[in-house]
């Protein structure tokens, strides 16, 4: 804000000059990038088989229509499998989280080196997308459901353990420092000064977590870890074109319900 | 110190009163979460001959990750890594861009009933379908190339920015929107000073964050054949080349702990 | 009888909360510290039960010197020093029963306190204490769910429970209204009085302070400037641990003792 006072006249500005400029400059850094970036990106573009995807998309959508029903049968393990390897994956990496968490938090770490490690597996566990650990978990166990649970867990972690650590980090110290008042040990401190406080938010992302991991479950498959994927990448490949419209709907339905009971029981718990 | 003749009158076995207080319903639930685990560890069909196999080859395969070679390929990793940037990049523009009337039609409180539908329907179909899902039909329908990936993040990016600015303007406070609405404003200068206000900063945040996934995603459409560093990375484990694919998750682990940084700083900033 | 020697406390920011307080607290007495915000009192009562640790000096309970212990046997000696919060203090996800059995966390092992498993004496004891403080139909209650006066009632169970010699009492009052806050000093007090208990009570509210102890400490920027009875806060007193201002208003009160309930 700026009011600028000439002769007779005063002038209200919204920004000084001077931060006016560096907003004008951060736009004209920023839209540079993007420009260059785009151009790039459309360098690489065979323009030609865009021009051409709007026919494309015409022609594979009639070709889904109608869904093959009778399809749905063969497709009840694949789901089954799917629910399993989410709801496994979830929580093994639970199991492994709230640990994690509470050696990241830096209230409650029992060392600072600790923290960096508990930091460190955090992040590689974010970074690294669940397919990704499903093609390297692929090779070590081959094809199967356990490695797309493993895969799961392992991506879920990092999640899972970073919102933990951030909500201990804001627990109420004062319920902590009664706590450690009557004489209680570093444990007992941490069942009944720490973990009351922040077991909503253990319950509330793993549910959360879970409703996410239905949805990335569905895509393991594609790299043979087990899950609906696997019907998926073989209709397309086979241009099964009908199984592929009722395996989409299979899995807007399993999502569908999956966010509804995630949000049911996230309702009653907190 | 206590009241001798008292004793006898307080109880001395406390329980702490069950989390569910019916208990068909605890014990139903308890009983149906074992039956379900039981059920699902047999589904899983581990078997134990195959992983005590599969552990020596599993310490061969971890083996040849180490030392990551940034050497060999460092042209096409670098390369990989920088179109994933773009990628990230312009599908996060992009995506925003198409967000930002999705997310105010989608607002109860501002759109009318058919358009709140329509744009809560868009949201959902994009939320539903993971960004590899949305990749693989992309690369059908456009080739392969990191145009495919851009097209699939930025649909990704829809569903996941129109939603959080949906609900972050259904809960803005009503107070605001009303006293510019008394003004005479018209509809978008109303939007511009009432909403735009309340919403901005945590909308700023996001987008870094969005950002943040779709560098990370962009790491897996090229598995798909939506181009970027995913590719590389692909190319890189079909060729057993191990050790550049370790080089390549190092690199990416270390722009993704980047990111988090330059977001967490620039939130700050922005609040 | 605690005694403290030379205490002194300087943060890590270089100030000085505590500059060598000597004082000693006979058995049985109910002390009142009195002082502006900031004068230390809060780091006084914590460099006894080391809640924070004091740079310098020491503090010596029933001829134990507390600042020389090693972390378990600073447990044991934590056992017989109850504290009473500013803002209750209470975990508030848990029942009132759970916080009142906390303050036996001390004496129990891990285990058991993990299993809500309380030793029959203690359940006892825990329920007695809340019929004395009238919650004794709240016992199933979440402590979040329960008024200011009440939470702190529980506060005072939780620091009894752990059947302690010395009562640490931080700003009891501070958040409740006048009301509340004399039925919770008029409380302790008695409570004190039942069982001879030795206490120091931080408050910052003169009048209460008069009321309610039959001694008063005045702290001013870590050093003690009075130690006396109530009687003798002559304004000048006030003066100097509060600074300037017209007193009379405060000390007319003290003549008029206690009234309502």
């Amino acid at each position: 804000m700026a009011v600028i006072k000439t002769n007779n006249e005063i002038i209200w500005k919204r920004r000084t000059t001077k931060k006016q400029l560096a907003i004008w400059l951060a736009w004209l850094v920023g839209i540079s990038i993007v420009l260059f970036a785009w151009s790039i990106i459309s360098e690489r573009t065979v323009w030609f088989f865009v021009q051409d995807a709007p026919r494309q998309a015409a022609d594979i959508g009639g070709r889904m229509v109608p869904p093959k029903w009778s399809y749905i049968s063969k497709l009840i393990t694949p789901v089954w499998d799917t629910i399993n390897i989410a709801t496994l994956g979830t929580v093994i990496a639970m199991i492994i989280a709230v640990p994690v968490a509470f050696c990241a938090a830096r209230n409650t770490t029992p060392h600072s080196t600790v923290r960096v490690v508990a930091l460190f597996i955090i992040v590689s566990s974010r970074s690294v997308n669940s397919l990704i650990w499903a093609l390297m978990l692929v090779f070590i166990l081959g094809p199967g459901v356990l490695a797309g649970t493993i895969a799961i867990g392992l991506r879920s972690i990092g999640f899972c353990a970073k919102l933990i650590y951030e909500s201990i980090e804001e627990i109420d110290e004062n319920q902590v420092e009664a706590i450690k008042a009557t004489g209680a040990s570093n444990l007992q401190r941490m069942t009944y000064g720490i973990l009351p406080q922040v077991l909503p938010t253990i319950a509330g992302v793993g549910i959360y977590r879970w409703d996410i991991n239905i949805r990335e479950s569905t895509i393991l498959g594609l790299v043979g870890a087990g899950g609906i994927g696997l019907q998926l990448s073989a209709s397309i490949n086979t241009l099964a074109w009908t199984q592929v419209s009722t395996i989409l709907l299979v899995i807007l339905v399993t999502v569908f319900i999956s966010e509804w009971v995630s949000a049911k029981v996230r309702g009653a718990i907190i | 110190m206590g009241k001798p003749e008292n004793i006898s009158t307080y109880p001395e076995i406390w329980n702490k009163p069950p989390f569910i207080t019916n208990s068909t319903l605890r014990w139903g639930i308890i009983v149906g979460a074992v039956i379900y685990l039981i059920a699902a560890l047999a589904s899983m069909d581990i078997n134990p001959q195959r992983i005590v196999e599969g552990i020596p080859r599993g310490q061969r395969f971890i083996a040849s990750f180490f030392p990551p070679n940034f050497a060999d390929n460092r042209g096409v990793v670098w390369d990989g890594i920088l179109e994933s940037i773009w990628m990230a990049i312009i599908s996060t523009v992009v995506g925003i861009a198409l967000s930002v009337p999705i997310g105010l039609g989608a607002a109860r409180n501002l759109a009318p009933f058919w358009v709140y539908i329509t744009c809560r329907s868009i949201i959902a179909g994009s939320r539903t379908f993971p960004e590899i899902i949305l990749a693989i039909f992309a690369v059908k329908l456009f080739g392969f190339g990191p145009f495919a990936g851009f097209i699939a993040l930025s649909l990704g990016t829809i569903g996941f920015f129109a939603k959080l600015l949906a609900e972050d303007i259904e809960n803005s406070s009503e107070a605001q929107a009303e006293a510019v609405k008394t003004t005479g404003a018209n509809w978008f200068q109303w939007i511009n000073y009432s909403i735009q206000p309340q919403v901005m900063p945590r909308m700023i945040g996001l987008s870094v964050y969005r950002l943040d996934i779709n560098f990370r995603e962009s790491a897996v459409v090229g598995i798909v054949g939506g181009g970027g560093i995913g590719a590389t990375l692909n190319t890189a484990f079909s060729r057993y080349e191990f050790d550049t694919a370790a080089a390549i998750l190092v690199v990416i682990i270390v722009i993704v702990m980047v990111l988090e940084y330059a977001s967490s700083f620039l939130r700050k900033w922005v609040q | 009888m605690l005694k403290l020697e030379n205490l002194t406390k300087r943060y890590n920011t270089g100030d000085l909360a505590l500059q060598g307080v000597d004082l000693e607290i006979p058995d049985g007495q109910v002390l009142a510290l009195i002082g502006p915000s900031g004068a230390g009192k809060s780091t006084l009562i914590r460099c006894v039960n080391r809640l924070v640790e004091p740079t310098d000096g020491s503090a010596t309970l029933n001829d134990e010197n507390l600042t020389k212990l090693s972390s378990r046997a600073l447990r044991r000696a934590r056992r017989r020093m109850g504290m009473i919060f500013q803002e209750y203090a209470l975990v508030e996800r848990l029942t009132v029963m759970e916080n009142v059995l906390s303050g036996r966390l001390g004496y129990v092992g891990f285990w058991r306190s993990y299993f809500r498993k309380f030793p029959k004496d203690d359940v006892r004891e825990a329920f007695r204490l809340l019929d004395r403080v009238g919650l004794l139909e709240m016992a199933d209650k979440r402590a979040d769910e329960l008024s200011g006066g009440q939470r702190q009632r529980v506060g005072i169970c939780r620091a009894l429970i752990q059947n302690p010699d010395l009562l640490l009492v931080d700003e009891p009052t501070a958040s409740l209204d006048p009301k509340t806050s004399r039925q919770i000093m008029r409380l302790i007090n008695e409570l004190c009085a039942e069982r001879g208990l030795t206490a120091i009570i931080n408050i910052h509210d003169v009048l209460l302070a008069q009321m309610f102890s039959q001694r008063i400490v005045g702290l001013a920027l870590g050093k003690i400037v009075y130690d006396g009875s109530p009687e003798g806060l002559t304004p000048e007193v006030l003066t100097q641990i509060y600074g300037e201002e017209d007193w009379s208003a405060t000390i007319e009160k003290v003549d008029d003792e206690d009234e309502d309930d």
